[in-house]
């Protein structure tokens, strides 16, 4: 962490990469304090000695409780936070760019990567705007459907996990930490049993998902939801009345229901507020209505409901995970839309030399059909061509709104891609929460968003 | 590109205020079956027709053409906004296969022609409605209206954006109290209005119904009213398309970079704007960098 009073502007006028010429007036003859830990008595007793009142912090972008490479630009009167400002871009990747350079199929392998702790999120949103292009949301298999909601609510958990562990973390409770965490590796267990990756996934595909559950997988998703339910009332336990965590969060990081509207802030943030808002419910997608669960609200409008919010969610996810797998069972099904120009053409198998493109189907194209050969040929390396237009299809990631807006021209290739990442959208409320509180409320304020940086800059 | 023009000339004689006219006619490769026929329920097969046999760069005639009764939400003419050359991205050498000729259209759905179904025609009433008294009727602010793929779009012109956006905020029969940010697009071909900024509004209050506004800039003027005056949740939005478009957001309180460094020259999401990256060399192979590579297009 360094501490500043402003920049030096020492740098010379050809250097681009000077700060602007208003930053170096502005700052000129502050001073400047590095603080790399230890002992910060000398460091203190020298800022003491200018008779400085304006501090201004940089908390980050290396902060470890910052959430990633979120930097925050506080500026503190004793241990009061007077402005606070959040400085983003650090892991800016370039996916919406990169995404219009490869086919709509591998799309998804970019875009999964952008809140990488809800990765299944990005791809659902991103192939339901796809399929909306397209024009085949109805055509989407009812086992593909459920498959997607079991998938992303066990993702919800495991997002949430992270949100809890990581926070209480940075309050200093390390056993949320491992807790949490512990229990996110049985998701992440799962996930990996179906998709074949813990994060990154790329299994849910335009038109479907890339390949039927594999044997075994809906029995482990049933013997691990009651070890998952055991383990997060555990975390319940250690959380809920713990009186140091309450007196860290209770009234900490307050936006109450006007303030998340004029900001735009979804998800348990605009639930702490008391407004059930859940695009679940409000407009629901992947056949969602179907399916029996509450939207958890509280009213507090702090840290605290929102973190009570994020437990109570997870065992809604438990109940629709589990009438999922019941449908599963039901639904026998092909996982992918039966349209052959759009449909990927090969189900994965597990062969001798590992997983890959089904024995019957290597067999069909090298063996007995040209025709299928040519059509898995044209379809894997050119893709599918989307009718020009745009769509936006949003989900309900577990940070809030994730909406995703394309624009086709008709190519093998998106025109555009813009994901409007909820963590984006909820940071800028970071100076609402904190302005007036506590330095150490800020972290507290900032782990409430739950921000993940991957999706903030994408 | 002088197709650019077309969505404009479109919008002047365009049918959004227009009735639900069933003798509302349409496109000349129509007029024949419009004139035999009584009622022509299905005019979408014929949308196609005249446009894709024409010329590169010519414009649909809409002077002499007349106008199809169009089911909620299809359009009459599509809007050309590019064309489409060969099939495998070769540009100069390598392609024997003839189809490197090819031109075709890209088309774009066009106004929609009234009812446009569902809740899409109250809006718009609501709409017109509440401009009355303002600054700009809702003839001179909403250029088009598209109905596609069970999503309208509102074309609004540059300078009546804020007006429209304090409406649809404001105003309990329409109530968009969410707006989910601002996405930049660029039409490098579509001369006078290469700069597309799409905003999606949320109301909550009507449960769930979304709108699409949609403001254009030409790059030489890439000006566009800031909303965040309306919208505060619009600040990073704006700041994300200055950065990734180079679209000015006039009475934007702070237009900064916000995800490329303060310093970087130029605004990576534009199309003129290459995606970098370096040739891989791979056994004695070279293989170029994504967006010199030869692909579909």
């Amino acid at each position: 962490m360094s501490t500043t009073t402003g920049t030096t502007g020492t740098t010379g006028a050809a250097d681009i990469y000077a700060t602007s010429g208003a930053d170096a007036a502005a700052s000129e003859g502050a001073h400047v304090f590095n603080s790399t830990g230890g002992d910060w008595d000398q460091l203190v007793d020298e800022a003491a000695a200018l008779h400085e009142e304006r501090i201004v912090v940089n908390m980050g972008p290396q902060h470890p409780s910052t959430h990633g490479v979120l930097r925050l630009i506080l500026e503190i009167d004793g241990e009061t936070v007077t402005e606070t400002r959040a400085g983003i871009g650090y892991l800016h990747t370039g996916i919406e760019k990169n995404m219009e350079y490869r086919t709509w199929t591998q799309g998804v392998t970019f875009c999964t990567r952008m809140d990488y702790l809800a990765p299944l999120f990005n791809e659902a949103v991103f192939c339901l705007s796809v399929e909306k292009l397209l024009g085949i949301t109805d055509q989407i298999p009812e086992r593909a459907s459920v498959i997607r909601v079991l998938l992303m609510e066990l993702n919800r958990i495991g997002s949430h996990l992270v949100a809890l562990a990581t926070g209480g973390m940075e309050m200093g409770a390390t056993t949320v930490m491992t807790v949490g965490f512990r229990e996110r590796e049985r998701i992440l267990a799962i996930l990996e049993m179906v998709t074949g990756l813990r994060m990154n996934h790329a299994f849910i595909r335009p038109g479907g998902v890339a390949q039927d559950l594999p044997p075994g997988a809906i029995d482990k998703v049933r013997d691990t939801i009651p070890l998952l339910r055991k383990g997060l009332h555990e975390l319940e336990l250690l959380l809920v009345e713990n009186p140091v965590l309450k007196g860290r969060t209770v009234d900490v990081g307050y936006l109450d229901l006007a303030g998340c509207m004029a900001l735009g802030i979804t998800g348990p943030i605009l639930r702490s507020t008391g407004l059930p808002h859940d695009l679940r419910k409000l407009d629901p997608y992947c056949g969602y209505e179907t399916y029996d669960f509450d939207v958890i609200t509280r009213t507090e409008s702090d840290a605290y409901s929102r973190l009570r919010i994020r437990i109570d969610e997870m065992y809604e996810s438990l109940k629709i995970a589990e009438q999922a797998i019941d449908r599963l069972q039901a639904t026998p099904g092909p996982v992918m839309v039966a349209d052959k120009k759009i449909a990927w053409p090969a189900q994965l198998a597990i062969g001798g030399d590992g997983m890959g493109n089904s024995l019957d189907h290597i067999r069909e194209i090298m063996g007995t059909s040209m025709e299928s050969l040519i059509h898995h040929f044209k379809l894997v390396t050119e893709g599918f061509r989307v009718p020009p237009g745009q769509a936006y299809a949003a989900v309900e990631s577990p940070k809030g709104e994730l909406g995703c807006h394309t624009v086709s021209d008709g190519g093998t290739r998106p025109y555009r891609a813009h994901f409007r990442d909820p963590s984006f959208n909820n940071l800028q409320a970071t100076a609402a929460m904190c302005e007036g509180s506590q330095i150490a409320d800020v972290i507290v304020a900032v782990a409430s968003i739950d921000p993940v940086m991957g999706g903030v800059d994408r | 590109m002088s197709d650019a023009k077309d969505p404009q000339q479109g919008a002047e004689k365009d049918p959004t205020q227009a009735t639900a006219n069933s003798d509302v006619l349409g496109n000349k490769a129509a007029d024949a079956a419009a004139d035999k026929g009584d009622a022509v329920e299905q005019p979408a097969p014929v949308v196609a027709g005249p446009t894709t046999g024409t010329q590169p760069g010519s414009v649909i005639d809409r002077e002499t053409g007349e106008r199809l009764p169009a089911a909620p939400g299809t359009a009459p003419d599509p809007v050309v906004v590019g064309e489409r050359r060969g099939m495998f991205g070769a540009r100069d050498t390598g392609d024997t296969t003839g189809y490197g000729g090819m031109v075709s259209p890209i088309l774009f759905p066009a106004a929609a022609v009234r009812p446009y179904g569902g809740f899409f025609d109250e809006v718009a009433d609501q709409l017109e409605r509440a401009l009355v008294g303002g600054t700009a009727s809702y003839a001179e602010a909403v250029e088009r209206v598209v109905v596609d793929r069970g999503e309208m779009t509102l074309f609004v012109r540059r300078e009546h954006l804020p007006a429209v956006a304090r409406v649809l905020r404001d105003d309990p029969a329409l109530r968009f109290e969410i707006c989910t940010g601002v996405s930049g697009v660029h039409y490098p071909q579509e001369e006078g209005r290469e700069l597309h900024a799409v905003y999606h509004f949320l109301s909550i209050t009507h449960g769930g119904r979304r709108v699409r506004v949609e403001v254009t800039a030409p790059d030489a003027d890439p000006h566009i009213p800031s909303i965040v005056e309306t919208y505060p949740a619009n600040d990073w939005h704006e700041r994300e398309t200055w950065d990734m478009f180079g679209i000015e957001f006039d009475g934007h309180p702070a237009l900064t970079r916000i995800l490329m460094p303060d310093d970087w020259p130029g605004h990576p999401q534009r199309k003129d704007y290459p995606l970098g990256g370096i040739p891989v060399e791979y056994k004695g192979a070279t293989v170029p960098p994504p967006d010199q590579r030869r692909s579909y297009n």
